[in-house]
């Protein structure tokens, strides 16, 4: 019997699609997020509110995920801007390929900031590198404060964790200090909102989030394309 | 819950090293599983059972290796893994009780080996 030494990754063929996403969204200064939580937890509201208040003509895209359907596509099309369903007919996640076709339409030259709605599921999306800059994982005050515990995978793996629907905080039991402090106990480093989409309450740290994020990722590409003529 | 993707993917990456040796036949595969990968190992082992069962590939043995977190004490250096008790969790450290640590390993998802049996 032969034993052969392997040390690969067993997702490799997702990650060298992830790999060569990234390369062409830092290459064309695109901010891409990718928005994971449970079903029902408000990504899709979240993304409502977030693209009614930019103005038309800006360059963002949206790709949503889902296993059926495409009500979330029709919602998020009203504010004006590109929007894609993607259905995945069954699977429980989004990976590299469906990003990859579902960008062939899109020129990159026309998207700032792409934000990718993936399958309402805490468990697969977290294993799969979509060539996003970040996860966020939103958690509801509906939801149990020790689902960083139970699911750790994603809130290991979330640059931010967005607290949704704070306006029920007076109706339910949710105990947002801990739910805070479980997901830094797996996450240290995790960057916490709380917000809600129906009294607005947060919503301007949010935005503030996304634009120092955007204003980061346009300065790296301005900086790359200035050392680049510098060598020219 | 995609954990039948995931043995699919184990499988074919066993498939794939044993077709470089000619005449070889696959007998096992081992992989890493680290408990932050979000792959639950017994639902791991079930689904790879089901999908090699009537195959020729019936009789190759998954070996899956629970992997703990691992986390770094920045303050004496020293390497441990999260207790039983919480896993997933940054602990401090169990020598110099330190909580300034950082997370080294424990969201692996890897193919260590292949085992073949060649002619």
């Amino acid at each position: 019997m032969t034993v052969v030494r392997v040390e690969e990754k067993v997702l490799n063929e997702n990650q060298r699609i992830a790999i060569e996403l990234r390369r062409r969204f830092e290459e064309h200064n695109i901010l891409c997020l990718n928005f994971i939580s449970a079903p029902g937890s408000g990504k899709t509201t979240l993304l409502e509110s977030t693209l009614a208040a930019f103005p038309r003509g800006e360059k963002i895209a949206v790709l949503t995920g889902d296993l059926q359907t495409e009500n979330d596509a029709r919602r998020l099309m009203r504010y004006g801007f590109p929007v894609q369903q993607i259905v995945t007919g069954g699977v429980c996640h989004l990976d590299g390929k469906m990003i990859d076709r579902a960008l062939q339409p899109w020129p990159l030259e026309t998207i700032d900031v792409l934000f990718i709605e993936n399958v309402g599921n805490l468990v697969c999306p977290s294993s799969y590198d979509l060539g996003e800059e970040a996860k966020i994982v939103l958690l509801s005050v509906t939801e149990g404060e020790d689902k960083p515990l139970k699911y750790p995978s994603i809130f290991h793996k979330a640059a931010l964790l967005i607290l949704t629907k704070i306006d029920l905080l007076p109706y339910v039991p949710f105990d947002i200090e801990a739910a805070k402090t479980n997901a830094r106990q797996v996450n240290p480093g995790i960057e916490i909102l709380e917000v809600s989409c129906s009294t607005g309450k947060g919503m301007d740290e949010w935005r503030a989030w996304l634009a120092e994020r955007r204003g980061k990722r346009q300065g790296v590409g301005s900086a790359s394309r200035g050392s680049l003529e510098n060598r020219n | 819950m995609h954990e039948v993707g995931i043995a699919n993917s184990i499988l074919e990456a066993g498939r794939t090293e044993t077709a470089r040796r000619p005449g070889a036949k696959l007998m096992g595969i081992g992989v890493r599983v680290g408990v932050l990968s979000g792959v639950d190992v017994d639902a791991l082992r079930f689904a790879f059972e089901c999908i090699v069962a009537g195959t020729e590939d019936e009789k190759v043995v998954l070996t899956a290796e629970d992997c703990p977190r691992m986390n770094r004490c920045e303050d004496c250096g020293r390497e441990y893994a999260s207790p039983q008790l919480s896993p997933f969790t940054d602990a401090p450290c169990p020598g110099c009780q330190s909580h300034h640590t950082s997370f080294v390993s424990g969201d692996q998802l890897d193919i260590a080996f292949v085992e073949v049996e060649e002619p």
